[in-house]
């Protein structure tokens, strides 16, 4: 599934790379993805404190995103909104656009003292699957490391409340940390990727 | 399969003059003549089009002529009057465009000449173009008030662009006498940021609630009602004592809908309405009836009720060729007049700018428009929406946008805060940065 889906990606991202205009009719890329900028940041790059970056991630990730959006699968405040704005088509564009841009390290400094801990827990818990701190687009999951901590903030509460469904495999691996860590959790893994920059 | 255009060519960067390829590529001049933009304004919407222009093909010489050295955003300017934040902090400056390879010229543009392509500056010199991209922003109607007019309104403020007048009146509501009467005249349709009046009344009342409890704010609105209207009111039911079903009623905040200011007497401060209602405040804040910037009139490019109307896939005028107009100026309807309208616009405009001197050909456009209002500190609003283009026109996406939920959920409503910021600061890095 994952695999087929990167393909398309691929391929889209191929016919696009040296035309400015749209395959298929429509808007293009870049018309489409240059409106994210007032609140997404400059190609992407958010200058915060809260709005994450979405230059550099995975287009599937970001096309996935747009879709939960839009279905109402994920928690949002004004993303529910926008995303039914658009069509899939659309979808793939935009993580086209985005993920063809170098990823961008917010500068902010970790809220506690607790990045060692926070390291510790992203290594057994979460390393898995966001590669690299999560600054692997390859793994098609978020950016974690270098993302603004007040959006991963919200992540996570929304994963531990229920109200953005991760998936099994993350629900238990949050659970699980959450066991071992408790109140600890969050913010120990939030100062590790606040710091890294 | 798909072109290779001048533009991606630039964009792949290679530094090869516009000569050694030209054979076969270039429909414009060669031979020295270089593509030249010129801005004249540089809010949101010159700003914003001037670095994508440039970001898109560095071989257009781009100007932009401003009036000020520093622009304040009117965005979150209400917060200043109510003493959250400072003036200083809406400041964005002109260093970045600068750094981008961005010419900026300081002057007042008096008229553009359409037939000539120059732009002339007052008392200064004359800057020619072959595409010239307006965005001056709102002037005011002074004769749809009896007795006000640009100099009175230097103490009777209307703080709609942010700078002097917004810390005039800041000052005039901090100086107010205890107890005192605020009277705040929203303008008629259309206006620049349809949220602002419920806006400011807001932070208004926030600000007196501590520092002045016994002070009135009595709103006279031309309309029926305004943007987000439920929504502040919500608020003014949960903090201030108001009652919407009694809106005129005796607590903090009075709101008399449908019964504008059409008069007002500066030697006793007292405002008349439409229904004869004649009342003294002791700060009042007239927001006038208002249309595009001084130099669409001046240059031909307004119609009859003061808009500039566009072809909106280019933004270019339908009065004169070559000249486009993007922001609260041109006739984007039904995209409000919002400072994020400016930026979606301004980009929509500068892909189709670069294409027509490329001889590409415009692709399809596509808007959005996303607007944040604090409540208060711990808690923001937003409305949003994403338009296309359809048969010449724009319009809404069915189902897109919206507001924020109405029922009060303070977790979402903090976040929502915590992204009014980022908001701000994306906006303005995107524009200026």
């Amino acid at each position: 599934m994952k695999n087929t889906r990167t393909l398309g990606a691929a391929l889209l991202l191929g016919s696009l790379a040296f035309s400015g205009t749209s395959i298929a009719g429509g808007a293009s890329a870049e018309a489409l993805s240059i409106t994210c900028a007032g609140c997404h940041g400059y190609n992407g790059a958010s200058t915060g404190p809260a709005t994450p970056s979405l230059a550099g991630m995975s287009a599937v990730y970001i096309e996935d995103s747009m879709k939960a959006y839009k279905e109402g699968e994920r928690n949002a405040t004004i993303m529910t909104r926008i995303a039914k704005g658009y069509d899939d088509e659309d979808f793939a564009k935009m993580g086209q656009f985005f993920s063809s841009k170098p990823m961008h390290m917010a500068k902010q400094s970790a809220a506690g003292n607790m990045k060692k801990k926070g390291k510790k827990i992203h290594k057994k818990y979460c390393g898995k699957c966001h590669e690299d701190n999560g600054t692997s687009a390859d793994d098609d999951s978020g950016q974690l490391a270098g993302q603004w901590a007040p959006y991963l903030k919200y992540s996570l509460e929304d994963s531990m409340s229920g109200d953005r469904d991760f998936g099994k495999k993350m629900k238990k691996k949050v659970k699980k940390a959450h066991k071992k860590y408790g109140d600890d959790m969050a913010p120990a893994l939030l100062d590790f990727y606040a710091s890294q920059n | 399969m798909s072109k290779f255009s001048r533009r991606d060519f630039i964009k792949a960067g290679a530094a090869v003059s516009a000569t050694s390829f030209a054979a076969g590529f270039t429909p414009f001049a060669i031979g020295g003549s270089t593509k030249k933009v010129v801005v004249v304004g540089g809010g949101v919407g010159g700003a914003t089009a001037a670095k994508y222009i440039k970001m898109a093909d560095p071989s257009i010489d781009v100007t932009i002529i401003e009036a000020n050295k520093d622009y304040y955003t009117c965005f979150f300017s209400n917060e200043v009057l109510s003493g959250v934040r400072e003036l200083d902090s809406l400041h964005a400056g002109y260093s970045g465009l600068k750094k981008r390879g961005i010419n900026m010229v300081y002057g007042w543009v008096d008229k553009i000449d359409p037939k000539k392509q120059v732009v002339k500056v007052k008392g200064g010199k004359s800057y020619k173009y072959d595409r010239c991209i307006v965005s001056p922003g709102v002037d005011f109607k002074w004769d749809t008030i009896d007795g006000l007019d640009a100099s009175v309104a230097e103490t009777t403020t209307h703080a709609w662009k942010a700078g002097p007048q917004t810390l005039t009146l800041k000052k005039q509501l901090q100086s107010m006498k205890k107890g005192g009467t605020f009277i705040i005249a929203p303008p008629p349709n259309p206006f620049r940021c349809p949220p602002g009046p419920g806006e400011r009344i807001t932070q208004m009342a926030n600000y007196f609630k501590v520092h002045n409890p016994t002070a009135k704010i009595i709103a006279f609105d031309p309309k029926k009602g305004f943007s987000k209207k439920p929504w502040f009111q919500n608020a003014w039911e949960r903090f201030h004592g108001f009652d919407s079903k009694n809106p005129t009623g005796n607590g903090m905040i009075s709101y008399h809908a449908k019964d504008g200011v059409v008069g007002f007497d500066p030697s006793t401060n007292t405002v008349t309405t439409a229904s004869g209602n004649k009342i003294k405040g002791d700060v009042v804040n007239i927001i006038p009836a208002q249309k595009a910037g001084k130099v669409a009139s001046s240059s031909g490019l307004t119609n009859d009720k003061g808009w500039c109307p566009v072809d909106p896939k280019t933004f270019e005028s339908t009065m004169h060729s070559n000249i486009h107009i993007v922001g609260d100026s041109s006739v984007a309807s039904p995209m409000p007049k919002s400072g994020y309208a400016a930026n979606s616009q301004a980009k929509v405009c500068a892909l189709a700018v670069v294409a027509l001197m490329n001889g590409d050909k415009v692709g399809h456009p596509t808007y959005v428009n996303t607007c944040y209002s604090f409540i208060n500190e711990h808690e923001a609003i937003s409305v949003a929406m994403v338009y296309d283009y359809k048969d010449g026109k724009i319009i809404k996406v069915k189902g897109s946008g919206g507001l924020t939920p109405k029922k009060v959920d303070l977790k979402q409503r903090a976040r929502e805060a915590e992204y009014a910021h980022s908001w701000w600061n994306n906006i303005v890095n995107d524009g200026w940065g």
